[in-house]
């Protein structure tokens, strides 16, 4: 299969209301199989809403939940992406991402990098994620998932490139502001996204599949804006800003293929050199050695 | 309706200018979603005649029907007869129920009772009165709001609340705010977008509190200035050093630095004294709505 028909759900979550957002994840992948989606991307903490505080603990779920293995039953052959809190056997509680396969929970991934400046507190309720890797997927492409803030962290598109991913998908609940006039598009954090998302197709030659939740909660309101972007870096979807609904668009992979060919920077990497340079950096500003001491 | 921002009596900073049909977007999403989350359906306001009122009257209505917004005038004896004739304006324009209360009787009453004999000695200062005022016109919208099945809805902008110029639980109160991260400058200019009448736009910005008040004239700076000031003090974190740089004049600074320090209790929820493990507000800590 070269082409993979997109569905980005962008919903507006009822905070700390499972059971009814499950009813809706439920609905939209009958909704997205009826119009022959291949891959469905629902956003951020889709399950159970964004500023959940100390409902965190209260809507976690462990990776082998029924609910969950329920929701991946009823997505059958389709590749959906879910949003959720996790529970480790630890205990400890993640902002994760799962995609769903063949029937099953196939992976989950934690997010990595957890904001915790301006509006942002994830960090005193979450922990963070260590592990970034690719997947092959059903859909004969290898998939990169990552969530919002990660995509505001250079190593996370540059990894998962390296690790093969032709389809980086990454899943939010980004808070819209800056509405001053001198904005070229409309918000300032939807000019923002928009900006990397196109420089990461580009400079990875992959798709972007970026799905944005709407809707409010206390002071914010989510602006949706969710993207799919070709590996040239055109945009092939777009859905509205604030709008809930199921925006479709159909991707060749073999764009990926001809981008790379013509522009082999992938080919080019050098994760050998960027190690050492790591090394080194890691190394100095441990305080180990300072560049002027050796 | 768009009116040229060039057009206006008053300057608009072009710093502060914004996209106003992403701002009417963005609060009309607010103001939807903050009913949903609270399962309420409708709103009542204050409506004093100002533009600030005028324009979340304007907002309101737009974002869920005029039928479901209730305008409350609430007038003083020494109220502006303008304020009331501008204020009915917009209830004639924005096409929603409303109706008068006078708060006279409330606070007059509460003055005579609690002065008793002493009132001989003098009135009470009008600060004080203003202030009561104020109280009396948030306890009556609560009222309202029972009656009406609706939600208060604040409307106080960001230059009065970050420089203390509200009268706690008076006008600060509500049960949330859609212009409160909007400057009086980003006000006028939404407010002009909306086809707010040009009367209220041009007249000098008052609390009404006694016959004469303006806001410009008790803080003693204008809006323009404050608006810009605030801007690139709070928003864009420039220092001292650079806003004198900028032109601003460092008694200006002084000031408005000194409002905004003095009245930082104003803009936050009482503390509670830490006692137990889990204290609400401290380390107990919901969203406002959430499942029951």
């Amino acid at each position: 299969m070269t082409r993979i028909h997109v569905g980005l759900a962008q919903i507006a979550p009822r905070l700390g209301a499972v059971g009814e957002n499950l009813g809706e994840h439920r609905r939209l992948i009958d909704e997205a199989r009826a119009k022959g989606i291949d891959l469905l991307v629902f956003p951020e903490l889709g399950l159970t809403g964004y500023l959940l505080q100390d409902l965190n603990s209260e809507v976690a779920m462990r990776r082998d939940d029924q609910r969950l293995v329920e929701l991946a039953r009823v997505a059958g052959e389709m590749s959906v992406v879910v949003g959720f809190v996790e529970e480790s056997d630890e205990h400890q509680l993640f902002i994760a991402a799962a995609l769903l396969e063949g029937g099953s929970i196939s992976h989950v991934y934690r997010k990595a990098y957890l904001p915790n400046y301006g509006l942002f507190d994830e960090r005193r309720f979450f922990g963070a994620g260590s592990v970034l890797r690719a997947v092959d997927s059903r859909l004969g492409a290898r998939v990169g998932l990552c969530i919002c803030e990660d995509f505001w962290h250079l190593p996370v598109p540059y990894l998962l490139a390296l690790d093969g991913a032709q389809l980086l998908i990454n899943i939010s609940s980004s808070p819209g502001r800056d509405i001053a006039r001198a904005v070229e598009d409309q918000l300032g954090t939807a000019q923002s996204w928009r900006t990397l998302m196109r420089a990461y197709a580009q400079l990875t030659t992959s798709f972007v599949i970026f799905v944005n939740r709407v809707g409010v909660e206390e002071a914010v309101t989510f602006w949706g804006g969710s993207q799919v972007i070709s590996p040239a870096g055109d945009v092939l979807c777009a859905a509205p800003l604030l709008e809930s609904g199921l925006f479709e668009v159909e991707i060749d992979l073999d764009d990926v293929r001809r981008e790379r060919v013509a522009l082999p920077l992938l080919r080019d990497e050098r994760p050998d050199f960027v190690l050492r340079q790591l090394e080194r950096l890691v190394r100095e500003q441990a305080g180990n050695e300072t560049a002027d001491e050796q | 309706m768009t009116s040229a921002p060039g057009q206006l009596p008053y300057t608009l900073p072009p710093e502060l200018l914004i996209d106003t049909d992403v701002a009417r977007r963005l609060i009309g999403e607010f103001i939807r979603g903050h009913l949903r989350q609270t399962g309420f359906e409708r709103v009542v306001l204050g409506l004093s005649g100002g533009v600030d009122s005028a324009l979340v009257a304007y907002l309101v209505a737009e974002a869920i029907g005029a039928g479901k917004l209730l305008c409350v005038l609430l007038p003083y004896r020494t109220s502006a007869a303008e304020s009331a004739a501008d204020a009915q304006e917009v209830v004639q324009l924005v096409g929603c129920p409303s109706r008068t209360i006078e708060i006279t009787a409330i606070v007059d009453g509460y003055f005579e009772t609690a002065l008793g004999g002493e009132s001989a000695a003098g009135q009470p200062d009008r600060g004080r009165v203003g202030n009561f005022a104020a109280r009396a016109r948030m306890a009556v919208l609560y009222d309202q709001s029972v009656t009406w099945r609706g939600l208060v809805a604040g409307t106080g902008n960001k230059t009065e609340a970050l420089l203390g110029y509200t009268t706690i639980y008076g006008d600060n109160a509500s049960a949330f705010n859609p212009i409160g991260d909007l400057y009086k400058s980003q006000v006028r200019q939404l407010a002009a977008d909306m086809g707010v009448p040009a009367a209220i736009l041009r007249k000098a910005p008052s609390a009404d509190l006694w016959p004469g008040q303006t806001d410009e004239g008790e803080l003693g700076l204008s809006y323009a200035e404050m608006d810009r000031l605030l801007y690139w003090m709070v928003d864009r974190r420039r220092t001292d050093g650079q806003l004198v740089e900028m032109g601003f004049a460092q008694a200006l600074i002084s000031r408005v630095q000194h409002l905004a320090a003095a009245s930082e209790y104003k803009r936050q929820t009482p503390p509670v004294a830490k006692l137990t493990t889990r204290t609400p507000g401290v380390d107990y800590l919901y969203p406002r709505r959430r499942p029951v």
